[in-house]
């Protein structure tokens, strides 16, 4: 008995810390005691831990997925036919790294782009949420990506002639990313400071030499679609056609800029694969009426519990309730991306969750039949009917961890909305089996107390 | 207690009942696939003045045909296109249809849909060879295992027939959250199949001199209690969002509860008459 108290207390902590996770915003208090006023604000919970470089941050909302919230959803195929099969990869990561670059310069938040390899398909799924002009940002998207050199230009002050000229803009010189060979990182022999090597074509040779001769002291801008990635300042003259730019880089951002010249030297021209434009009011109605279908659902089967199992129904109710906030606030903490898929998963999770919890009664129900006193015939009914539910539970976690394909699997599904899906159902399971045998047995081992109430 | 176990073979007739018109569908009619599999493009007009017709005459060329159509606006599935295609298609319509907007776009290459269905075939392979295995170690014999996938198939069966005749007379396609919805289906069967199977297992452990036809009608008469009302809670649930959810959801809930209810059905009456049956054929060897 002593242990079912502490465990009700941990309960109660975990529903009220679950409750307090899933607080829809902050919540001021005033209150007027012995004529002073106290103001008193609990703030909406906000993670921000920071450990060594990774940065745990979450600000606690429900994140929706693209049927949701509206918005497109592309994929694009990469052509690698003029690509060298070890540098496929490099290519395909730089593609991404070009991509991600022009849909954050078009302003979209929380955009995603990743890149996925079946055989010998190299492809790149790109989610834009709330974009509502998809034209626009497709064809941004579908650019090959273009690198050209750039030499200074200058203005010298007519005024007073012997002043330091002005730098006033970039000319493209027509050293571009065709001559490039490759560029990657390495680190410096003095200092061990990371830097970019840049390797050239034979074509790009002696432009390159000619380009460090003539601005020697002076800065060559490096342009990726017409922007600025770099211009470092030229501090010899190269003949070689091996050339490095340093400046203090930390590792990823020297990484950054490798991955971003390389798409330049291996231009991968891209096709529309797939698209699909969601609007959002589309995906809200239909979401909204599959939250009411789902609610009304749920209420029928807390009906039918609590008439069908009376105390022991309404008991499972209250837990099955601790379950969906224990759920929701794990889906704003992991975060879950929801869609509607994901809905599914959820509602399905609730029914086997429920189907523990009908297992367990009837179990109980026998016992009570062969005459075993209650709080007896409550233990081995939990005990009996967990072989079954481990076992079966399993089964279902086998199968979700198949839709999932957390190895990445080739052979597998990748598709987001059935990922979704699996990854509700099996955080589902496991939450079910936690309060199933936790919560709703300690509850029950300390608020039914059998014999007179009808079961 | 009832003999459940005498009508074994009416059980197995009675799912014939339903599997062979499915699969005689399935034969004759095959799937109606969505552009998940097939490739094409489906896009949805809003704002329509005219007849629905005048959408299918733009798009003569591109084989229309028409999914759905709502009040003031038509859901159309065509060959696949791209975004500026579809552009001018509107451009095309506005004059006489000035509020005529793109509402959703979806295309896909045909390549795609082709690689879902092997995807599709390999996961449920691998739930197959991975449950059996789960199975029949959980139960420590190998005709466990076995009945419980041959239940599974015989779901995931007339999860597939229902469909083609759906399909063919109720013009519902087969989507990616078909497939989804499926492999649900055979996790529930299992998930169904092992708790009666459990209680065979139990009752073996105490009563090690009753036969399997004895063990196999105590198991179902046990379990049927909660597997109806597992059933109904399901049934409650997947019914609601039949009936009153969205759009988007409406077909997967329905193989869902087409799937849940042969599920249900399968473990008493598919998946232990073969327990009992392969007791049998043992015997007359």
């Amino acid at each position: 008995m002593r242990q079912s108290r502490g465990l009700l207390y941990f309960i109660i902590f975990i529903s009220v810390l679950s409750f307090y996770l899933n607080l829809p915003k902050d919540i001021s208090l005033s209150k007027k005691i012995l004529n002073k006023e106290f103001h008193f604000t609990l703030p909406r919970f906000q993670l921000n831990l920071k450990l060594g470089d990774t940065v745990f941050k979450r600000d606690m909302n429900f994140k929706k997925g693209l049927d949701l919230q509206g918005g497109m959803q592309v994929t694009l195929l990469a052509d690698m036919e003029k690509i060298d099969r070890g540098q496929r990869q490099i290519a395909l990561d730089s593609v991404k790294s070009v991509i991600s670059r022009r849909v954050d310069l078009y302003g979209v938040s929380e955009a995603s782009v990743k890149t996925s390899v079946t055989g010998d398909q190299y492809r790149l799924i790109v989610e834009l949420p709330g974009i509502d002009k998809p034209q626009e940002a497709l064809s941004l998207i579908g650019q090959t990506a273009s690198l050209t050199f750039a030499t200074p230009v200058y203005k010298t002050d007519a005024a007073s002639p012997s002043a330091q000229p002005k730098l006033l803009d970039f000319a493209p010189s027509d050293l571009n990313g065709n001559d490039l060979s490759a560029a990657a990182v390495t680190f410096q022999t003095q200092d061990r400071q990371p830097a970019v090597s840049l390797k050239f074509k034979d074509s790009g040779r002696d432009k390159f030499a000619k380009l460090t001769k003539q601005y020697l002291g002076k800065p060559i801008a490096i342009l990726l679609d017409q922007s600025i990635l770099s211009a470092p300042t030229v501090q010899s003259e190269i003949v070689s056609g091996d050339a490095i730019i340093t400046g203090k880089f930390t590792i990823n951002e020297a990484k950054f800029l490798a991955t971003q010249l390389n798409a330049g030297a291996l231009p991968v021209p891209i096709r529309i694969l797939s698209q699909k434009n969601i609007s959002a009011t589309l995906g809200d109605a239909s979401l909204n009426q599959s939250l009411i279908a789902g609610g009304i659902g749920l209420a029928v089967v807390i009906v039918f519990m609590s008439l069908y199992y009376g105390w022991l129904g309404v008991i499972s109710v209250i837990g099955l309730g601790i379950y969906g906030l224990i759920t929701a606030a794990l889906y704003r903490l992991i975060p879950v991306t929801l869609t509607l898929p994901g809905v599914a998963g959820f509602i399905l999770s609730v029914g086997m969750a429920v189907d523990s919890n009908i297992l367990i009664f009837e179990r109980y129900k026998e016992e009570i039949r062969s005459g075993r006193p209650h709080n007896i015939a409550l233990e081995l009914g939990f005990g009996r009917a967990w072989n079954s539910i481990k076992d079966a539970n399993l089964a279902t976690i086998i199968t979700g961890l198949i839709l999932f394909n957390p190895l990445e699997w080739s052979f597998l599904n990748t598709s987001g909305s059935v990922r979704g899906f699996a990854l509700t159902l099996i955080l589902g399971i496991l939450l079910s089996l936690f309060t199933g045998i936790i919560v709703t047995r300690t509850l029950l081992r300390i608020f039914f107390k059998g014999a007179k109430q009808k079961i | 207690m009832i003999d459940w176990m005498k009508y074994r073979y009416l059980y197995l007739a009675f799912s014939l009942l339903i599997i062979i018109p499915g699969l005689l569908s399935l034969f004759a009619y095959g799937l109606k696939l969505s552009i998940d599999f097939t490739g094409g493009t489906i896009m949805k007009l809003d704002g329509l003045k005219e007849s629905k017709e005048v959408v299918i005459t733009a798009t003569k060329d591109l084989s229309p045909q028409i999914i759905e159509s709502t009040g003031n606006s038509v859901t159309i599935r065509l060959k696949d296109i791209n975004q500026s295609r579809a552009d001018e298609i509107v451009a095309k319509l506005k004059p006489a249809n000035k509020d005529i907007k793109l509402s959703s776009f979806e295309t896909l290459g045909p390549a795609m849909g082709q690689e879902t269905i092997k995807k599709t075939f390999y996961a449920i392979l691998l739930a197959s060879l991975l449950l059996l295995i789960h199975i029949s170690h959980a139960f420590k014999r190998l005709k466990f295992g076995v009945s419980a996938i041959l239940a599974m198939l015989h779901d995931s069966l007339v999860l597939l027939g229902i469909f083609s005749l759906l399909g063919h007379f109720a013009k519902i396609e087969i989507d990616l959250l078909f497939v989804t919805a499926t492999l649900t289906v055979l996790s529930f069967s299992v998930h169904d199949t092992i708790v009666v199977f459990d209680r065979i297992r139990e009752i073996m452990k105490h009563h090690s001199n009753l036969s399997m036809y004895e063990m196999a009608n105590r198991a179902v008469s046990e379990t049927m209690v909660r597997s109806l009302n597992n059933t109904l809670v399901l049934v409650f649930m997947l019914l609601a969002l039949v009936l009153l959810g969205g759009m988007t959801t409406r077909n997967f809930a329905l193989a869902l509860l087409v799937g849940s209810i042969s599920g249900a059905y399968s473990s008493p009456f598919t998946a232990v008459p073969l327990l009992v049956i392969w007791d049998d054929l043992r015997k007359k060897r």
